[in-house]
């Protein structure tokens, strides 16, 4: 009886192994470039992410909003670290909708460092419009929406090229490695040079997919670095306090002939 | 409930006690003969305690920053990643503390169910545990259902549907549910009041199930009655509260390690896309710790019986006191029920990753024999193996065989072959 189980149970085993390898699609793998924000003391790299930031503005953020975040948080702790005037001088580019004013009109005013990063549409109908019927996504939080995380939002923006023969597209959409399906409807944004670096740093499209993942991946995780920091200080402190509590039971189990 | 007499040293003390006898409770909490052969596998009735509390102090207060609202919940609780101090910290310890919540409930019930603890005179503890169970299921279910992310959206909905199966009322169960015609605000807001109410109904049960505990008294590793107290015992206090402290951290060591270091490995990226009524995800897939029932209920063809199945699977669980049809406790003297414990296991797990499956081809088939076999698990092995199985001898007491010496002549030849 026991025997017939077993056998029962290894032919289950077995079977879950092999449906593994039925399961691969036909999607790669994403690239994993290796980022300065994983791994237990995990920082991001500031300049980066301003460089990351210069992307998202001048590129993404013509269809793509970002409207978790404000522009205090660019001059944050843990972040790109644009000092208070340079925040300031950022947020005044951009225009936003205030009031009403005390004569009950809507008024326009530069942004200001509490406003909310400003949106490309007015609303999801808007952009999905604009944009050939596919809403592009709100970038707050893409890096924790997407399985895969920064590795997958990376390997979408190198991943274009020209589809293979047996596949026609249509109107507007495109051919990438990466992405589910290999259909995306955004068309490929970087290419090298697109923007002009202040650094000195060369666009190249690489570069610059690096640097805007970068900043995806601290918007989406403001904290991560106060969060490995405390982690690792409260693991340390768990570990010593164990410790402690070992010995203290170990005296206090002596008294009994019982091993703990 | 008091073995012997108590009287406070103080005055004070007495004149207190004689009105509400609190301090007598708190001498039979700290007095409370527990064995001393205790495993660490015992030690996550504590852990869940831990847990529980946790799970309502960090509740309490990402509860006063959410706002239970369609349009704006998503949008609170990226405030309370971003804005609200430590609330990154407070929310990602709520979150992966269900994780870790079930994971210790879990160990719990399969220890109980390999030292045979639900048996007489135990039955009552196991069932509350096991309403203690449900109910964590649903509460755990509704909190997910808040964030409004995906998930939560496309999850209450297949969830919630279920009731549609139930014959001529289903529909009209649903509606009610719902609030409306589809999972919507009235949905999230009901959802929010019972995830913040059920808590404190696991809260008064495992005050029941620790009552109920303390009447027959702790299990043991070997499931034998005991005197109680006597020379196999220890009091509860300092010796057990020492142990449990000791693996409450190692614990607590894991638990940091995935709120620090990976918050959201156990949850889904889809629920950090905002719900959507118009875009159905590719899988809908629930927590972890849902999914062997989510297999059960999906291995079944048709929706009435697959929801019958799955709460089944639940309440084949209650009556396993009845099922199990066996004297001996514990699955060290069983030698045949100990190989099947494992088997269950196995079939557990297998189910888990099943559920994470999509439901076609070679998983719907193994996750059909795995089903099967949970039932025939319980409904068909359990009561014919407690009739027929050659039990090993059973030690008198706890501290003999820990001493070397033995109840009974055959005792010495089990240890010698084990050496």
């Amino acid at each position: 009886m026991i025997k017939i189980i077993k056998t029962f149970f290894i032919i289950l085993l077995i079977s879950i192994i092999s449906s593994f390898s039925n399961a691969a699609g036909k999607t790669e793998k994403p690239l994993s470039p290796g980022w300065s924000f994983k791994g237990f003391f995990g920082t991001f790299d500031r300049a980066s992410l301003q460089r990351g930031y210069q992307v998202y503005t001048e590129v993404c953020s013509a269809c793509h909003s970002m409207k978790y975040l404000s522009y205090r948080n660019l001059g944050e702790a843990g972040g790109p670290g644009f000092s208070k005037e340079q925040v300031k001088i950022i947020a005044s580019q951009f225009e936003v909708t205030d009031g009403p004013n005390s004569d009950g009109d809507m008024f326009t005013r530069p942004a200001r460092p509490s406003d909310k990063f400003v949106s490309p549409y007015p609303n999801d109908q808007a952009a999905t419009a604009a944009n050939g019927g596919a809403y592009p996504p709100d970038m707050s939080v893409l890096v924790k929406a997407r399985s895969g995380g920064a590795d997958y939002i990376y390997s979408v923006l190198v991943g274009y090229e020209d589809p293979p023969a047996e596949i026609s597209l249509d109107d507007g959409v495109y051919y990438n490695k990466y992405m589910a399906g290999n259909k995306i409807k955004m068309s490929n944004p970087l290419s090298d040079d697109l923007v002009e670096y202040s650094d000195g740093t060369q666009a190249t499209t690489d570069q610059m997919a690096r640097d805007v993942v970068t900043f995806l991946a601290w918007a989406a995780e403001p904290h991560m670095e106060t969060r490995h920091k405390t982690g690792f200080r409260a693991i340390i402190y768990l570990f010593i306090i164990t410790i402690l509590v070992y010995f203290a039971m170990k005296k206090i189990w002596s008294r009994v002939e019982t091993k703990v | 409930m008091s073995d012997h007499e108590y009287t406070p040293k103080s005055k004070l003390g007495k004149w207190f006690n004689d009105r509400l006898p609190i301090l007598t409770l708190g001498n039979h909490l700290t007095e409370y003969p527990t064995p001393k052969n205790l495993n660490y596998w015992w030690t996550f009735g504590g852990i869940l305690t831990f847990c529980l509390i946790t799970q309502i102090i960090t509740g309490i207060i990402l509860a006063m920053h959410y706002v239970a609202h369609a349009d704006l919940a998503f949008g609170s609780v990226e405030h309370i990643m971003r804005d609200v101090n430590y609330g990154w910290l407070i929310r990602y310890v709520h979150a992966n503390g269900a994780s870790m919540f079930f994971l210790a409930v879990y160990i719990h019930i399969f220890r109980s169910l390999y030292y045979g603890s639900y048996k007489s005179p135990r039955e009552v503890i196991w069932i509350i545990g096991m309403i203690i169970y449900f109910l964590m299921m649903a509460t755990a279910f509704m909190g997910y259902v808040l964030p409004w992310g995906q998930m939560s959206f496309w999850g209450a909905t297949v969830i919630t549907n279920l009731f549609s199966a139930i014959p001529f009322f289903g529909e009209a169960i649903t509606n009610w549910l719902w609030g409306g015609y589809a999972v919507d605000n009235p949905t999230l807001t009901r959802f929010f009041s019972l995830h913040y109410l059920l808590p404190f109904l696991i809260l008064g049960l495992v005050v029941l199930h620790i009552w109920a505990l303390h009447v027959p008294g702790n299990n043991n590793p070997i499931g034998i009655d005991i005197k109680k107290p006597s020379n196999d015992t220890v009091p509860f206090h300092p010796y057990i509260v020492i142990k449990d402290l000791f693996a409450l951290l190692i614990f607590l060591i894991i638990f940091a390690f995935f709120v620090f270091f990976s918050p959201n490995i156990l949850g889904h990226a889809d629920n950090y896309i905002e719900a959507n009524p118009m875009v159905t995800p590719a899988h809908i897939v629930p927590e972890w710790y849902l999914l062997p029932f989510y297999a059960i209920l999906r291995s079944v063809p048709d929706k009435l019986l697959g929801v019958i199945a799955m709460f089944a699977a639940i309440f084949v669980l209650v009556i396993l006191p009845w099922l199990d049809t066996s004297k001996v406790r514990s699955a060290v003297f069983r030698p045949i029920y100990k190989q099947f414990y494992w088997f269950l296991v196995a079939d557990v797990l297998i189910l888990g990753y099943m559920g994470a499956m999509p439901a076609e081809g070679t998983y719907l088939l193994i996750a059909r024999v795995a089903t099967a076999y949970y039932f025939i698990h319980f409904l068909f092995i359990l009561p014919f193996l407690g009739k027929r199985e050659k039990t090993l001898d059973i030690p008198m007491n706890i501290t003999d065989p820990v001493l070397g010496g033995s109840a009974k002549p055959s005792m010495t030849r089990e240890q010698k072959q084990k050496l």
